[in-house]
C-alpha cells in the first residue's frame, strides 16, 4: 500500500484555501441523517464534536472521565500561539510555519504545518467569543507572552491555567450542542473496538465503566481524539487515565501508527521522590525566562544550595549554549540535565535533579523595582523583599505548586527540576483530511503524527487540538462523509457488530480467568521502568534490542500472572486499567522497534550512536527524511512503510544554539 | 524539609453501589512517606487490598495536579481535606503523623448519589452547563480577537470566575448541599464579559432551575463553599448570580426562558 498524504497541489499558501472552496459538502437535511462518533473530549474532540453538532450532524461523544470537561487538556500550563501579530514584531502565518517546522527538526509535513499557522489566528478570536478570559493588558487588548523556540511574542496565556480555560470554552460549546440535542454524551464509557463493515469504520463497541456493560453504536465515520500515549513510560506529566487504547485499536484494525518512538520529555518537572510516584508534575516551560539552571562543580557535592558559593556552580546551560542560554529548546534542556546527572553532578537525595534557581532573578526585579521607587542605596533584605514581589505576580501559581508537592520554598531554595516524558509526538498516520489508513476513521489533536514532527514546541499542543476540531474536520469530514448520504444507519444486530463485540468480551473475560498474583499498577511500573531505562531520552542499538525482548517476556508474564480483584459487570478501575496496560505494552514494543530503525538523532528522539563531537544530535538526511508508518501484521509484526517528506519551501539545516 | 515514615488508620466508606447501604470500614497502612500525595498513600493501601485478595478502594482521580477536578474525597470531616486551596491530590502526607486515624467519605449530597465507595455522580453539574452555561456562537462567526476591549478588571475578575475546577467541593460542604457556588461561578464568568451580555437573563434564570431541579439545596449564605474550595472561587460570584437573577426578572427575562 502505499501512503497518500492528499495535500492539495498549488503553493503552500494556497492549498488549503483551493482545499476549502472546492472540496465536496453535505446539505443540512443530509447531515442530519449522518451520524459521528467522536472518541475523546479534549480540545481536539469537544471542539470537533460542538463544531460538527452545529453543522447539523448527529454526534456522540464517549470520555472515561466523569465529565467532558476533565479530559487532560485541561492541564497545559502556558498559552497558545497564533500569528496575530498584535504585538507588531514582525511575526506573519509564514514564521509561525517556519518556526514549527525548524521546531520539529524537519521531520513534519509542510502543508499541515502551513494549515495550522494559517487558522491559528481564527483559534483565538473564536476562543474570544466564546468568552475564554485570555489575559488583557490595561488598555484592555490581549497580552502575550514569549516561548521557547521562537523571537516573537505570540503565546496567548490565561494566567497558568490556559489549557483550563480554553477545554471549559470548548466544552461550554459542547454542552449547549447536548442541550439542542444535536450531541449525545457518554461520560464514563471507554472505546474498547473499531467496528469495520465492508472496509470502513462504522463504529465502536464501549464499555460503561459504570455498569461494565459493553455497548454498540453507530457512526458513518469515528474520530478519534484520544490524546497521546506518554504513559507508556509509567511515570509523565499525563493523567493517570491518558492511555493509547482507542488509537491502538484502530492501530489493530489497520491504521497505520506514525513515528512512535518521537515522545517528548519536557525539562522542568518537578523530581520523582521516591518508588511511591505516581505521576510527575510539570512546572511551566515559562520559568526558564527567569531562572538559571545548575549543577555544583563538584561530583556528588552534599552540601545544601545556598551554601554552594557562586564560583562552585557550573551553569551548563549557559556555558555549553551561550547563544541561547537557559532559553533552548525543550529537547536540548533535558538532554544536557541528564548528561550532567549521569556524569555524577546531580542534586537532592536522588542526584536525579538540577537546581533552577531564582536568587539572581529576584535580586534584579527587587533592583528595579527600588530604582522605579526611588530608593537610595536600599538594604540586601529590601531588595530581596520586592524581587520576591515581582517574581510571585509572575509564577506565583507555580512557586505554590512546587511548595506544595515538595514542602520546600523555592523563594528561598533553589527548585529541583529534572525532565519528564510530556507529550507524543507520534500517534496514528493521518493524511491532510486527518483520516487514517482505515477509511471513515480520523484522528485529532495529540493522537495524530501528523503537525509537530521530531520535536514540539511550547504552546503548540492547544493551538493543534483546537485547529483540527474547529477549523479542519468540518471541512474534511463533509468531503468525504458527502459520498456517504445514501448510507442508512447500519443496525448495531449487524454480524460485524456482533462479532466486534465478541471479540471484547472474551478479552475482558481471558483477563479476568487469569487470576494470577501480580497487580496491573505493578506490570505497568515495570513496563515503564524498560522504556524509561533504553527507549527515554538517550537510546542505544543494544538497549533498544535488549528492551525488545524484555517487553515480550513482560507481556507473557501479563497474560499469565496479572491479578485483577473484582467482576466484570460493576465499577472496577483495575479491570479499566489492565485493558489499557495490556495495550501500552504491545505499544511499547513498536516504540522501540521505531527507535530502532531510526539510525539517526532528531528532536526528542536520540540515538547515542548519532551525535556530534561535542554530543549534540545528528541528523540523517538522506536516509530518514520519511515518516515512519508501521502497518501492524499479528502478534509482534509490524510492516514499516515510509512516507517520505518533501520540503519545497523550507530548507533543513542541522540546528544550531551555540 | 526532614522526611519520616508513619503508620496510620484509615476509616474508609466502602459502598458496593447506589442501591446498597455503605458502611464503615478499617485499615492498617504502614511505612508511609511523608514526601507521598494523599492519593499515593492510597494507592499503597489499594495495592495491599490486592495483593491480600481484597476489593481495592474506588475513588476518582485524573490529573493529580489539581485542575482536572476528579479527586473529590470527604477527608476528616472536610472536603480535599485540611489544606487551604488544595485539592486531595496535591494534599501531602506530612501533614500527618505516625498513629493518626483518619476518616474519609464521599462527598455526601443527594444530587451526587454514590456510584462505589468514594465515587459520586456528579453529572448534574454538567446538566446546569447545558442549561446556559456557554455563549451561543458558532465555530467561525467571530470578529478580531482584540475588536472588543475588555477592561482589564473585568477580565481578571472573570478569570477568577472561570478558574471552577467542577469537583463539587462546595456541595460537600454546604450544609445545604447547594451548588450555588459552582452556578454563581459560571454566571459570573459569563455575565462579566461583553460576550456574554446578550443571554445574561435566559441564562441565569434556566440555570437556576436546572439547580433546583437536580436537588441541590438553596443558598443561605453560610459561607463554607468559599472556605473549602480549591480555587478559591468567591462568594461574591452568589452575590452577583443574586443581582443578575433580579435583574432579569426585572427584564421579563423569564419569558424567554424555558
Amino acid at each position: 500500500m502505499t501512503l497518500n498524504s492528499k495535500i492539495p497541489s498549488g503553493s503552500l499558501e494556497s492549498k488549503w484555501k483551493t482545499y476549502k472552496s472546492t472540496c465536496k459538502l453535505v446539505n443540512p437535511a443530509n447531515k442530519r441523517q449522518l451520524e459521528v462518533i467522536v472518541i475523546g473530549t479534549g480540545l481536539a474532540g469537544a471542539s470537533a464534536a460542538a463544531s460538527l453538532g452545529e453543522l447539523g450532524y448527529k454526534v456522540k461523544t464517549f470520555c472515561f472521565q466523569d465529565s467532558p470537561r476533565r479530559a487532560h487538556s485541561i492541564a497545559a500550563q502556558g498559552g497558545i500561539n497564533a500569528a496575530k501579530n498584535y504585538q507588531n514584531d514582525g511575526d506573519s502565518t509564514y514564521r509561525l510555519f517556519y518556526d514549527t517546522v525548524k521546531g520539529g527538526d524537519y521531520r513534519a509535513r509542510e502543508g499541515n504545518v502551513y494549515r495550522l499557522a494559517e487558522v491559528s489566528a481564527n483559534i483565538i478570536d473564536q476562543c474570544v467569543a466564546q468568552g475564554v478570559p485570555f489575559a488583557r493588558e490595561y488598555g484592555g487588548l490581549l497580552s502575550n507572552r514569549s516561548f521557547g523556540g521562537t523571537q516573537v511574542q505570540r503565546t496567548f496565556y490565561a494566567a497558568g491555567q490556559t489549557g483550563q480555560q480554553l477545554l471549559i470554552g470548548a466544552y461550554q460549546a459542547l454542552e449547549r450542542q447536548v442541550a439542542l440535542g444535536n450531541v449525545t454524551q457518554y461520560s464514563r464509557h471507554e472505546m474498547l473496538e473499531v467496528v469495520m463493515v465492508d472496509g470502513k469504520a462504522r463504529g465502536i463497541i464501549a464499555r460503561n465503566l459504570v455498569t461494565g456493560e459493553l455497548e454498540r453504536h453507530f457512526g458513518h465515520a469515528v474520530l478519534l481524539c484520544s490524546g497521546g500515549y506518554g504513559n507508556v513510560f509509567y511515570l509523565s506529566t499525563n493523567a493517570m487515565g491518558s492511555n493509547v487504547t482507542a488509537a491502538w485499536k484502530a492501530h489493530k484494525k489497520g491504521a497505520f501508527f506514525g513515528n512512535p518512538c518521537f515522545t517528548q520529555i519536557h525539562p522542568t518537572c518537578i523530581p520523582v521522590s521516591g518508588d511511591h510516584q505516581s505521576k510527575l508534575t510539570l512546572m511551566s516551560e515559562s520559568l526558564r525566562n527567569d531562572g538559571r539552571i545548575w549543577v555544583p562543580k563538584k561530583q556528588g557535592d552534599n552540601r545544601k544550595p545556598n551554601d554552594i558559593p557562586e564560583e562552585e556552580r557550573d551553569y551548563y546551560l549557559e556555558r555549553r549554549y551561550p547563544a541561547f542560554g537557559n532559553l533552548v529548546p525543550r529537547d536540548v534542556a533535558s538532554r544536557a540535565a541528564k548528561e550532567r546527572c549521569d556524569a555524577g553532578y546531580g542534586v537532592g537525595a536522588s542526584k536525579q535533579a538540577v537546581y533552577l534557581d531564582y536568587a539572581s532573578a529576584i535580586e534584579r526585579y527587587g533592583k528595579v523595582e527600588a530604582n522605579k521607587l526611588g530608593l537610595e542605596n536600599p538594604s540586601k533584605e529590601k531588595i530581596t523583599e520586592l524581587g520576591k514581589g515581582v517574581v510571585e505576580a509572575k509564577y506565583g501559581n507555580l512557586f505554590e505548586m512546587y511548595e506544595k508537592i515538595t514542602g520546600e520554598n523555592p523563594y528561598e531554595v533553589p527548585m529541583r527540576i529534572y525532565p519528564a516524558v510530556h507529550y507524543t509526538m507520534g500517534g496514528l498516520w493521518v493524511d491532510y483530511e486527518l483520516q487514517t489508513t482505515v477509511p471513515g476513521l480520523y484522528a485529532l489533536g495529540e493522537a495524530n503524527f501528523s503537525d509537530h514532527g521530531a520535536n514540539r514546541l511550547g504552546a503548540s499542543a492547544l493551538m493543534q487540538g483546537l485547529a483540527d476540531g474547529y477549523f479542519v474536520i468540518p471541512y474534511t469530514l463533509g468531503n468525504n462523509l458527502a459520498d456517504d448520504i445514501r448510507t442508512k444507519a447500519i443496525p448495531t444486530d449487524h454480524p460485524a457488530f456482533v462479532a466486534a463485540e465478541k471479540e471484547v468480551s472474551d478479552r475482558i473475560n481471558k483477563l479476568m480467568s487469569i487470576k494470577g498474583t501480580e497487580s496491573v499498577e505493578s506490570f505497568h511500573k515495570r513496563l515503564g521502568k524498560i522504556m524509561w531505562d533504553k527507549c527515554g531520552m538517550a537510546r542505544n542499538e543494544k538497549g533498544l534490542k535488549e528492551a525488545i525482548e524484555e517487553i515480550k517476556a513482560l507481556r507473557k508474564e501479563f497474560w499469565s500472572n496479572v491479578r485483577i480483584p473484582g467482576e466484570i459487570n460493576e465499577f472496577n478501575p483495575e479491570l479499566d486499567k489492565a485493558n489499557r496496560v495490556a495495550d501500552f505494552i504491545e505499544l511499547g514494543e513498536l516504540m522501540c522497534m521505531d527507535a530502532l530503525n531510526r539510525n539517526e538523532s532528531c528532536g526528542g528522539h536520540f540515538r547515542e550512536e548519532y551525535q556530534t563531537e561535542d554530543g549534540e544530535a545528528m541528523r540523517q538526511d538522506d536516509k530518514y527524511m520519511y515518516v515512519a508508518a508501521w502497518e501492524y501484521k499479528g502478534e509482534s509484526q509490524f510492516e514499516l512503510h515510509k512516507e517520505d517528506l518533501v520540503y519545497d519551501v523550507v530548507h533543513p539545516t542541522q540546528r544550531s544554539y551555540k | 524539609m526532614e522526611h519520616y515514615n508513619m503508620n496510620l488508620t484509615l476509616k474508609v466508606w466502602k459502598q458496593k453501589n447506589k442501591n446498597q447501604q455503605g458502611h464503615f470500614e478499617t485499615f492498617q497502612v504502614k511505612n508511609i512517606s511523608s514526601e507521598m500525595s494523599f492519593l499515593e498513600m492510597f494507592d499503597v493501601l489499594n495495592e495491599q487490598l490486592i495483593a491480600e485478595g481484597k476489593e481495592p478502594i474506588a475513588f476518582d482521580h485524573d490529573c493529580r495536579e489539581g485542575i482536572c477536578g476528579a479527586c473529590s474525597m470527604h477527608i476528616n470531616g472536610r472536603a480535599h481535606g485540611p489544606w487551604h486551596h488544595t485539592t486531595t491530590c496535591q494534599l501531602h502526607m506530612r501533614e500527618y503523623k505516625d498513629g493518626d486515624t483518619i476518616v474519609v467519605e464521599p462527598f455526601r449530597a443527594n444530587a451526587f448519589p454514590v456510584i462505589k465507595d468514594l465515587v459520586v455522580d456528579r453529572s448534574g453539574f454538567d446538566r446546569i452547563i447545558q442549561a446556559g452555561g456557554y455563549i451561543s456562537v458558532n465555530t467561525g462567526n467571530a470578529v478580531d480577537a482584540n475588536a472588543l476591549p475588555i477592561e482589564k478588571h473585568d477580565a481578571d475578575e472573570a478569570f477568577a470566575a472561570a478558574a471552577c475546577i467542577g469537583c463539587g467541593a462546595c456541595v460537600a460542604a454546604c450544609p445545604n448541599a447547594s451548588a450555588m457556588l459552582f452556578t454563581s461561578a459560571k454566571v459570573s464568568h459569563l455575565a462579566l464579559l461583553p460576550q456574554g451580555d446578550p443571554e445574561r437573563s435566559i441564562r441565569v434564570e434556566n440555570m437556576i432551575r436546572q439547580h433546583d431541579k437536580e436537588g441541590f439545596g438553596g443558598c443561605t449564605n453560610i459561607g463554607a463553599c468559599e472556605a473549602e474550595c480549591p480555587k478559591g472561587i468567591s462568594l461574591e460570584n452568589i452575590a452577583r448570580l443574586n443581582r443578575e437573577y433580579i435583574a432579569a426578572t426585572f427584564r421579563g427575562g423569564s419569558k424567554n426562558s424555558v
